[in-house]
């Protein structure tokens, strides 16, 4: 799902790294290596740009594929897909742009550093090896030292940062009940709760961050004052001296980047966690309906249970029974868009899964309960008629599903629904769920979910 | 705030002295002084080294809590700003002031601090060499200025395609059922990409680094110290995030109000409107609740907080005992417990039972003029019936409903077709 091709054009990066050092140092200790230095760092300048063009790029390619994959997924709640295609994709660009790559960074930079210093100077070599691993290993410590109380905390931060959202929306509402006035001091309250909240939290989780600044900055300075002594006793030449003043903080310069990533992308790996598995596959022809028996077999999804139904060729079955039984998901059943958590729905014999899904849906014609494929200006009865001419169209389907709308339907919209019913279901299958009594008339049997 | 800035400067300072001393340091040292000559710069690298982990620390924390105060005050003011406001913002725009908001603080965390921070450093080691000087007015100036400036304006294209997305998500089974589905997703995925396009972050780091070592191999050509040119290196390094600085830009969220308002009728007795779809019933109710005084109307198409299903209807009166509170439950048939917690917009309710908890908030606040829209929405009829038939009764002021039920019109004492030649006073009816 993600793009990693930017990642290759990280390989020259530690390379340019050493060589940068080493000509600083070069030239500093009155050596020569100028003109190579300007060649080395226009090399490196190169490498960030290249490497940062195909970082957008590869995070452009990665949000369409998301975007594709979470609109296609079966089954997950509108509001929240919506969430995901527009906020949620963008959130993914730090991820790809900034985390995977200084991932990679702060493995092969400090031990591209730490193999050029033990041919330098095995005691800074020595102290780098082994003040490396703590910054992970405290980091872990101090992650599992407060792991449970960071998530109780985040927990009732995501509760008191919808509130703002929530009492905003519904500002209406308070000011019917004339009790805006009163939340004004609620939003201040809680918001200063949040802020609190929020501080403690921080203060938890900003310790890693602490601790791994802290070992860099302290082992510099371990690097650098031992170095500088040996250098006074003429122990080690100034060439050296500098290469490792110079190294020693590049081995830690892209953990302390990875670290600070690895909190920018957090919102982008919480939506690839999302990425649904499902893969669309091609099934079987559904058999003809003219001739075909489809079977409820003692389905249990969602409030249906152990609801079985035989719908034999030319029935025409109307469904009954209170808001909430699951007459819709019925529907949704036998369209394939609401798969059983139990038991099958079977077409001739086969199970509706391994039939493909296209074809399947080619053969049906649906009328739902809202429909909302039309454009958003027209009121619900018009939407209704337009919808209801759209599956009329359908000249070919061998099964008629219709939702009938429970409000918003004037006399004539209504008169039109029962007229076109009655047309468009002479001599074909048809299975409606009826909320009023005029269209019980027009089927030949009353089901009760 | 203040003090984050201080904090924050005192930290990249540190950085840069650690740097610029340890090096100060070696080349004195490669001199071979005597060890007296060091003594300073060996206590000042270990105490820096100290101090900058610290200093990082407590910038971070100081800069949180600056933001998060402005965020108690801003939001606040925010929320009283519409509480008194005449017109009440749609529901798009009222998500869009939150995200403006939201924006706003993330912006100054993200984008204001961090700059501020940097310049400030920038101005105290520019002193020392005209080539830094002029390196860092690029890197602080020119290019986060780069950055920012947005020329073209992409607001047609994001709404674009929100709306393609928007159709996608919300009439999927109806796009997948008539195999539309593809041919609409191809169409949404080249507006993406078209905006992807021309939204390109210009990302300037290569040419922020590219100013860095431009900067110090001027300053080593011109054999400057070796200490300064180091803290030179250091000093840009804080200046190259602020190459892919980015500021978004706050959605706008002004709205024409509305200008047309339908002639009402009589207020006086239950009443009840009908007409066919789209004649603007709705529009006649939502004008008659903007008139009325808060209080003396409560409209039925309302919002449900994410919170108990008693805090959502004791709003309607505080102060409801619970026999207040029985009662009204028992009229419209709710038959949630009072303190299950609802879900953010209502999820965890079925359609009918949100439209029951908004129908006994109504029936608890008792008002003057009840006004309700398709009250009996999402309940099967028979049941529909009944309940709009114990509301009327418990009314003691006056009603007005709108509704498609025919079969309900005998509750009233007063129908109004609203036709599209014009409005016809049936007379009494019930």
């Amino acid at each position: 799902m993600v793009d990693r091709r930017h990642l290759l054009a990280l390989i020259p990066i530690p390379f340019l790294v050493l060589a940068q050092a080493e000509l600083l140092a070069s030239v500093l200790s009155g050596g020569s290596g100028f003109l190579l230095l300007c060649l080395v760092i226009g090399l490196r300048v190169l490498a960030w740009w290249v490497h940062r063009a195909m970082a957008h790029r590869a995070a452009e390619r990665t949000r369409l594929r998301l975007r594709e994959a979470f609109l296609r997924s079966p089954g997950t709640k509108a509001g929240e897909v919506a969430t995901l295609v527009t906020r949620g994709v963008h959130d993914v660009t730090p991820y790809v742009v900034g985390y995977l790559p200084q991932q990679i960074l702060a493995v092969a930079v400090p031990l591209a550093v730490v193999i050029r210093l033990a041919f330098a100077d095995l005691t800074a070599a020595l102290t780098i090896s082994l003040t490396l691993p703590l910054i992970p290993i405290f980091g872990a410590l101090v992650g599992a030292h407060t792991r449970e109380r960071t998530a109780r905390q985040w927990a009732a931060l995501a509760t008191l940062g919808g509130h703002f959202l929530d009492v905003v929306k519904g500002i209406g509402t308070l000011r019917a009940f004339g009790r805006a006035e009163a939340q004004s001091t609620t939003v201040r309250k809680l918001a200063a709760q949040h802020m609190t909240e929020t501080m403690s939290a921080l203060r938890v989780a900003f310790l890693s961050a602490f601790v791994l600044e802290l070992v860099a900055t302290m082992s510099v300075a371990m690097v650098a004052v031992p170095i500088g002594l040996r250098l006074l006793d003429g122990g080690v030449p100034l060439f050296t001296a500098l290469l490792v003043l110079f190294l020693a903080p590049e081995a830690f310069l892209p953990l302390r980047a990875a670290g600070a990533q690895y909190h920018a992308s957090a919102q982008g790996r919480e939506v690839l966690a999302k990425v649904p598995t499902y893969t669309e596959t091609t099934g079987t022809r559904p058999p003809d309906l003219a001739g075909a028996e489809i079977v409820l077999d003692n389905v249990s999804v969602r409030s249906l249970k152990n609801f079985s139904l035989t719908i034999k060729p030319g029935d025409r079955i109307a469904l009954v029974g209170p808001s909430g039984a699951g007459k819709s998901t019925v529907l949704g059943l036998l369209l394939g868009f609401v798969q059983p958590d139990d038991g099958r729905v079977l077409v001739g014999g086969v199970d509706l899964r391994e039939i493909d899904r296209k074809a399947w849906l080619e053969a049906l014609s649906w009328v739902p309960q809202r429909p909302t494929l039309v454009p958003a200006n027209l009121s619900s009865g018009e939407q209704q008629r337009v919808a209801l001419a759209k599956a009329l169209d359908r000249q070919q389907a061998g099964l008629f599903l219709l939702d009938e709308p429970t409000a918003h339907l004037d006399a004539d919209t209504e008169a039109l629904v029962l007229q076109a019913t009655r047309d468009f279901t002479r001599g074909r299958t048809a299975v409606i769920v009826a909320h009023r009594p005029t269209l019980l008339n027009e089927v030949d049997r009353v089901v009760t979910v | 705030m203040k003090l984050a800035i201080l904090v924050g400067t005192l930290a990249e300072l540190a950085g840069v002295g650690l740097t610029a001393t340890a090096t100060w340091l070696i080349m004195r040292a490669a001199e071979h002084p005597p060890m007296q000559a060091l003594t300073v710069a060996i206590v000042a690298v270990r105490t820096l080294a100290l101090a900058k982990g610290a200093l990082r620390y407590l910038e971070r924390l100081t800069s949180h809590k600056a933001v998060l105060s402005e965020a108690v005050e801003l939001r606040g003011r925010v929320y009283d700003d519409l509480a008194n406001r005449r017109h009440i913002p749609s529901g798009t725009a009222l998500t869009r002031i939150v995200t403006n908001v939201d924006q706003h603080l993330d912006t100054k965390l993200r984008v204001t601090l961090p700059w501020i921070t940097a310049a400030l450093v920038s101005g105290a080691v520019a002193v020392f060499s005209i080539p830094l000087a002029i390196g860092l007015l690029i890197n602080v100036v020119l290019l986060p200025w780069l950055a920012i400036r947005k020329p073209e304006d992409l607001t047609p294209l994001r709404a674009k395609l929100t709306e393609q997305t928007t159709e996608l998500v919300h009439s999927k089974e109806e796009l997948v059922a008539y195999g539309l589905f593809d041919e609409k997703l191809a169409h949404a995925t080249k507006t993406a990409k078209t905006l992807s396009r021309k939204e390109r972050i210009r990302d300037l780091t290569p040419l922020a680094i590219a100013v860095q070592f431009g900067a110090a191999l001027l300053m080593l050509a011109q054999h400057e110290p070796a200490w300064l040119i180091m803290a030179a290196i250091a000093t840009f390094e804080i200046t190259i995030p602020l190459a892919t600085m980015t500021k978004p830009t706050p959605e706008t969220t002004d709205e024409t109000e509305p200008s047309y308002t339908p002639e009402s009728p009589e207020l006086q007795g239950r009443s009840a409107i009908v007409g066919p779809s789209g004649i603007g019933k709705t529009t006649l109710l939502n004008a008659i609740a903007g008139r009325l005084e808060p209080s003396k109307g409560a409209l039925a198409d309302a919002h449900v907080f994410h919170t108990t299903v008693r805090t959502n209807v004791l709003l309607a009166k505080p102060d409801a005992t619970q026999e207040e509170l029985d009662r009204a439950a028992r009229i419209t048939e709710l038959d949630l417990d009072w303190d299950q917690v609802v879900g953010e917009r209502g999820e965890e309710i079925s359609g009918g039972q949100r439209q029951r908890l908004i129908l006994t908030r109504s029936v608890l606040a008792n008002p003057e003029v009840l006004l309700m829209d398709e009250p009996t929405e999402g309940l099967d009829p028979e049941q529909a019936d009944r309940v709009l038939k114990k509301i009327l009764d418990n009314c003691q002021g006056t009603a007005l409903v709108v509704t498609h039920r025919e079969e309900q019109l005998a509750l009233f004492d007063h129908v109004h077709h609203r036709g599209p030649i014009r409005d016809e006073h049936v007379g009494r009816v019930g």
